[in-house]
């Protein structure tokens, strides 16, 4: 008797576990499920109030996501309706009363953010490694001091350093530039990647590479050969971070481009409509901008609950 | 095989000294023991020599030739492990013909010298397994293989026996010593094991705190040790080592006992002086009971080993051990008379702690 009551209390904790997580699930989610919502909304329904569950979708908010439209007089509809060139999208358009006079800047702006974010990223992981692999197994001078500097780097809140790097960029003419952007995202990301990086080095027995040393290798040959495949899982959690970084960075972004190297998330809220801020807009320019992000992470998330515990676990 | 030489080799990391100065010659075939606790400098000694660490100065010579600056891949010697370093991603076999395919040996070289190491070491049947499968003492014999297979000019091996359970650190040791008789190759073996290094060395360097305490055959540091630490840690238990008093052919021990000096002593302590403190250090098995023994000493414990039996005793507080026959039966707090064997006594300079030599020899 006392087990079958003591398999009831058990699977009564599972349950309240499993509730419990449910519930800050939902918590989590709703901001994600207001901006999807939102995103399909027509415009006169984004506001109201009580706010409406069901409605009917629209894709009136990837319209003006996607386009730079001109508000028509009512003689200028009658004209442009006997247009006989029209797609469907000006003629969704031409029922809320604009025509489209052009793409908007917002591929340009992911695309930017691509590149910004994916080869900062790739930059900061590979001179990650080998700073991490020089101060894990070589004895080097000041080590303490050094690795301290490079991760006082990230000391200051990016809106403090700003102005400084604004100036010098604008010297330099790295001012609204991807190479100047590429530069900043690097050296910001670098010490968190040599910091994480060296913690999963540390884990690896210098050992084996000693005998391959011994039995032949080059340092070089051993680093390639053995100590890169056995850092996979912090290379691919580092990867993760550092990406989930630059692709999100606003404030740098905001201050160091205007236009040709401008990213996406200082230019998302800044849509701006015809009449009013286009929330619709806003929304789905907002959740295209987590797909990669998305993506990345569900491509490497095998490795990342071991990134995220690293240090934790001692073999 | 060859000749390694190391000429005021000397290793600091930053303001600690791990290893100063040495100079030592290890000959032609020769199994030669580094002994110490741990922390003495040792393995960092081997590793110098292997190219896994870099000298702070002085000169390493393989066969003569300046290695000092080689890195680790050119020097020809082969390192084996305490804990064994077998890539855990390849089967045994992989394992053992791993540096030879680094060096890009023909296929049918490598099959011939597999044979040969498989044949020496009996490991066949473990070939196809991956380290993660094999037992720890098969797993040594596996980087034993692997160190085999080279050829190389030197053997280096770290503590290979410490990561062992006891009884297969048994088997292993005369494996290892057996492997060395066939080969004849140049060994030089780290170990902290005392026994160890007594049973297989052909010499054995003892270090501590960085220095070398003495180069010598076993037979050598355990008879005449060069300092109280040596006569210490050589042994188990380790020399006796019991504070007194010289004067005029005899020393002052405590509790009103006075220890013949031996002749050949004499006129070495005449010249050490009178009166001066002396340390008189003798083996355990130097105490021979006897009903009409010039030294007296209080039972303290005595413990039976089997084959004979370890009695201690108080002289005062000090504690001498004495390792008498098994039949041997005490008890507590007994007065025990005994003489100290007058060819196994020694005497040390308790400032320096370094051995006081005697002029003539014992015959």
């Amino acid at each position: 008797m006392p087990m079958v009551e003591h398999q009831g209390r058990a699977k009564a904790g599972v349950a309240l576990r499993a509730g419990f997580s449910v519930i800050v699930c939902i918590i989590f989610l709703i901001p994600v499920f207001w901006m999807l919502s939102t995103a399909f909304k027509p415009r006169l329904e984004i506001l109201s109030i009580p706010p409406k569950v069901f409605f009917e979708p629209s894709l009136e908010g990837f319209v003006s996501l996607f386009t730079v439209r001109s508000t028509l007089t009512e003689t200028q509809m009658v004209e442009y309706a006997n247009r006989k060139d029209l797609t469907w999208i000006d003629k969704f358009a031409l029922d809320r009363g604009v025509a489209i006079v052009g793409p908007s800047q917002y591929v340009n702006r992911v695309k930017n953010s691509i590149i910004i974010a994916g080869i900062s990223t790739i930059l900061a992981v590979i001179m990650g490694l080998f700073t991490a692999y020089a101060f894990s197994r070589f004895k080097v001078k000041g080590e303490g001091d050094l690795l301290f500097f490079i991760l006082s780097t990230r000391m200051l809140p990016a809106v403090v350093v700003t102005i400084p790097i604004f100036l010098m960029y604008r010297q330099l003419g790295l001012y609204d530039t991807h190479i100047g952007m590429i530069i900043l995202y690097t050296a910001f990301n670098l010490s968190f990647s040599v910091w994480l990086l060296k913690g999963f080095i540390d884990e690896i027995p210098k050992e084996y590479e000693e005998a391959a040393l011994v039995d032949g290798y080059s340092r070089w040959q051993a680093f390639i050969k053995y100590v890169l495949p056995q850092s996979l899982s912090g290379i691919a959690a580092t990867t993760v971070f550092c990406f989930i970084f630059a692709w999100n960075e606003y404030a740098f972004s905001l201050m160091l481009t205007s236009d040709k190297a401008r990213t996406a998330p200082p230019s998302i809220p800044a849509v701006l409509g015809t009449a009013g801020i286009e929330w619709a807009a806003i929304a789905a320019g907002a959740l295209l901008f987590l797909i990669p992000v998305v993506i990345v992470t569900f491509a490497l998330r095998k490795y990342l609950l071991r990134g995220v515990t690293f240090g934790a676990i001692r073999k | 095989m060859a000749t390694i030489e190391l000429v005021q080799v000397e290793k600091k990391f930053g303001d600690f000294h791990a290893v100063k100065p040495v100079n030592l010659t290890i000959n032609d075939g020769e199994f030669v023991v580094l002994l110490g606790p741990s922390g003495c400098g040792k393995t960092t000694t081997l590793r110098m020599i292997a190219g896994l660490e870099t000298i702070t100065s002085g000169k390493i010579l393989l066969n003569g030739e300046d290695i000092t600056d080689k890195p680790a891949r050119d020097r020809d010697v082969s390192f084996v492990f305490q804990f064994f370093a077998l890539y855990p991603h390849m089967t045994a076999k992989g394992n053992i013909i791993f540096p030879l395919q680094t060096q890009g040996t023909s296929r049918s070289e490598i099959e011939q010298r597999l044979n040969e190491v498989v044949k020496m070491l009996d490991i066949q049947y473990l070939l196809h397994l991956r380290p993660g499968a094999l037992s720890s003492g098969d797993q040594q014999r596996i980087a034993l293989a692997r160190a085999l297979i080279r050829r190389p000019r030197a053997f280096l091996l770290d503590e290979p026996l410490g990561a062992l359970d006891a009884d297969f650190r048994e088997t292993m040791r005369a494996e290892i010593k057996s492997l060395h008789l066939r080969t004849k190759a140049t060994t030089l073996y780290v170990t902290h094991d005392q026994i160890e290094a007594m049973a297989m060395g052909d010499r054995i360097v003892v270090m501590s705190a960085a220095i070398v305490q003495q180069v010598g055959t076993p037979a050598e540091v355990y008879h005449d040790p060069n300092n109280m630490f040596v006569a210490r840690f050589i042994g188990s238990p380790g020399m006796n080592l019991i504070p007194g008093t010289y004067s005029q052919g005899s020393v002052q021990l405590p509790g009103n006992n006075v220890c013949p000096v031996p002749e050949t002593y004499r006129s070495t302590l005449d010249k050490y002086g009178y009166d001066k403190k002396v340390v008189v250090g003798f083996r355990p098995e130097a105490v021979i009971p006897s009903a009409n023994g010039v030294l007296s000493s209080q039972v303290y414990s005595q413990d039976l080993h089997g084959s004979y039996t370890m009695i201690n005793l108080s002289m005062n507080g000090e504690i001498i051990h004495g390792r008498v026959e098994r039949s041997a039966n005490y008890a507590i707090n007994d007065i025990v008379r005994f003489d100290i064997r007058p060819d196994m006594i020694r005497f040390f300079d308790p400032e320096t702690e370094s051995a006081i030599k005697a002029e003539v020899r014992n015959v």
